[in-house]
């Protein structure tokens, strides 16, 4: 149903060998990213090693949509509701109840997950538009519960609290311990769509009968699947409640579900790594847009707009297929 | 215990008549055009701050309302024929292009009514109570649910008794089926999409007067419309008609038991109805 999303060019698809194997070149890009990234303290004032934190934590929000959307060709609307029960949780846990903020953070995962079941249970029987419409409709109740159970959430005005514990108090040693987790991470995912797993929700998105025929069990894949992608999700939101030390009903809105989702499209749907191009790209455009002006929705709709007509592959499956076109 | 529960009981009917107005126009277009147009909050939103504006102008309720919907209409107009026209046949980029003008549209709206509450003004007769044996019920409520119900009658003899009624409900099962008979169905598609978008407008206006107005209702109306559909199931005017009321009545019931959770009622009956039908009630496989 999705494929009209999903229109990875081909030598760069998922289909093919190519995308399990490490090449040299790939190893060397991998290496040149990574360097880069252990860098930025060193080379950037603090408010963009703020930024680059941002981005990383983003980018594994990405990526947790990407594994439904690009790997089981679902298109989830509800992921910011996932990441945003894990922000409520880890601050409730630690500033209003005063525990430890990493006993927070298992809990605000554990509920995130639990949250992602749920969804999971109520929408993998359904595809196309009717699973996006129904994981759009969970993830709004989450953000009217958090919005109107003011005497938990603290309604519109959120709970603040630090919940970053002192070893980590500066912007650098902040950084670090994020890009050690989201390296973790990315490379946890990255075995999980490259596992048998992985290449079962492959074949579940190009033919849900073909796979079913075949003798798997696709509901349950795909619970699973949803389940596993709610989990990296909360990850993120959980990270997300130390780097922010404040959360209200706009981390659960639809804003933060569509941020994300246009951060998987922007790099580019079934790619896993173009996550961290796609939240680069949307937060600094962020930055730099809400530094000139406040109409920050109006420009993060109009790229949606404009994507969706112009480039439904992303950004950076359309500089691949111009390459390509240019090469041959 | 018992007049209270009367009240409960008309707050959930006519809060049903304006979800039933509200979500006919999303149901209609999702039916047809295989759009979930969910820019349709944005639209009851904008509607409303139009009839507000409208309205406060002439001094005229029913200025404001027709106001509301040819306004709204033309927004749709340009929705449906400026963007959606360069993704047809995509479902996900459709929906994802009108969640983008979503966007834009409230952005807009924020840009110009500010973040302040507004109250669409209500005509001299339908203001103050009346006497509903024993208990005083606002009279702008009963006139939502009375309004509600006229547009389902008008809709249902749209659909059933013309020949645009024949021909959408022909388009619904089979658009491509009716191109080939000789008729325009983008012109169909069209009148469609902006009667869809005029019927958010009116919702917005006759809403705002007893909602308010502000810069998040037009998401509160789209998870109730969203509900709505997901239960009665897509394009299904009955179905629209079940669905408002029961989401109408849960949330009622819910904000009288657990007035924080009130949202998390809806839930429950949503969740129930798609283990067994995952279409909705009346929904229909494509």
């Amino acid at each position: 149903m999705s494929r009209d999303l999903a229109s990875v060019p081909a030598g760069a698809g998922p289909t093919g060998p190519s995308a399990v194997a490490l090449t040299p070149a790939r190893i060397i890009a991998i290496a040149i990213a990574g360097l880069a990234l252990v860098c930025v303290p060193y080379l950037l004032p603090n408010y963009y090693v703020s930024i680059a934190t941002q981005v990383l934590i983003f980018a594994v929000l990405a990526m947790s949509i990407d594994i439904l959307a690009g790997y089981t060709g679902r298109t989830p609307l509800g992921h910011g509701a996932i990441f945003g029960t894990a922000t409520y949780v880890t601050i409730y846990w630690s500033t209003t109840l005063g525990g430890s903020p990493w006993t927070g953070m298992l809990i605000g995962v554990a509920a995130a997950t639990t949250v992602a079941a749920i969804f999971a249970l109520l929408a993998i029987r359904t595809s196309g538009v009717y699973f996006l419409l129904l994981t759009l409709a969970l993830g709004m109740i989450v953000w009217g519960v958090c919005l109107r159970w003011t005497s938990v959430t603290g309604g519109e005005n959120g709970i603040r609290g630090s919940v970053r514990p002192m070893f980590i108090a500066t912007h650098s040693a902040f950084y670090y311990l994020v890009l050690a987790a989201v390296a973790a991470i990315t490379f946890v995912m990255w075995r999980f769509v490259n596992s048998p797993f992985g290449l079962t929700l492959r074949g579940i998105k190009d033919s849900e009968s073909r796979m079913r025929s075949l003798g798997y069990n696709v509901p349950l894949h795909l619970f699973i699947a949803f389940t596993v992608s709610g989990f990296f999700a909360g990850i993120a939101g959980a990270i997300y409640a130390m780097f922010n030390s404040f959360v209200s009903p706009s981390t659960v809105a639809l804003t933060q579900s569509v941020a994300g989702l246009l951060m998987a499209i922007t790099g580019g749907i079934g790619t896993l790594f173009g996550s961290f191009v796609g939240a680069a790209a949307i937060i600094s455009l962020e930055n730099f847009v809400s530094s000139y002006t406040e109409r920050w929705l109006s420009i993060l709709g109009l790229m949606f707009v404009l994507i969706m007509v112009f480039a439904p592959e992303g950004i950076v499956g359309r500089i691949r297929m111009i390459l390509a076109r240019s090469k041959g | 215990m018992g007049a209270l529960n009367a009240f409960q009981i008309l707050n959930g009917l006519t809060f049903a008549g304006l979800l039933f107005i509200v979500a006919s126009g999303f149901t209609l277009i999702f039916g047809l055009l295989r759009i979930v147009n969910l820019a349709h909050g944005a639209l009851y939103l904008s509607g409303g701050y139009v009839g507000y504006t409208v309205a406060s102008l002439t001094g005229s309720f029913i200025a404001g309302i027709f106001g509301a919907m040819v306004v709204i209409a033309i927004i749709g107009f340009v929705l449906d024929q400026g963007l959606l026209r360069f993704v047809r046949g995509y479902e996900l980029r459709q929906v994802l292009l009108t969640l983008g003008v979503a966007f834009i549209l409230n952005d807009m709206a924020l840009v110009i009514w500010g973040g302040d509450t507004f109250t669409v003004p209500v005509p001299e007769f339908l203001r103050g109570a009346v006497n509903l044996g024993g208990i005083f019920y606002p009279k702008y409520r009963l006139f939502v649910l009375a309004l509600g119900i006229a547009v389902f009658i008008l809709l249902w003899l749209l659909l059933n008794r013309t020949r645009l009624g024949a021909l959408i409900r022909a388009g619904v099962d089979d658009a491509e089926t009716v191109a080939a008979m000789g008729i325009n169905i983008r012109l169909i598609f069209m009148i469609t999409f902006m009667l869809g978008a005029a019927l958010a407008g009116l919702g917005g206006t006759v809403g705002g007067a007893f909602l308010t107005l502000y810069p998040s209702a037009d998401s509160e109306i789209l998870v109730f419309s969203l509900a709505v559909v997901i239960i009665g199931g897509r394009g299904s005017l009955v179905g629209a008609a079940i669905g408002a009321l029961m989401v109408g009545m849960l949330n009622s019931v819910g904000q009288v038991m657990f007035p924080e959770l009130a949202y998390f009622v809806i839930f429950g009956p949503m969740a129930l109805i798609l283990a067994f039908r995952p279409l909705g009630l009346f929904g229909r496989a494509a």
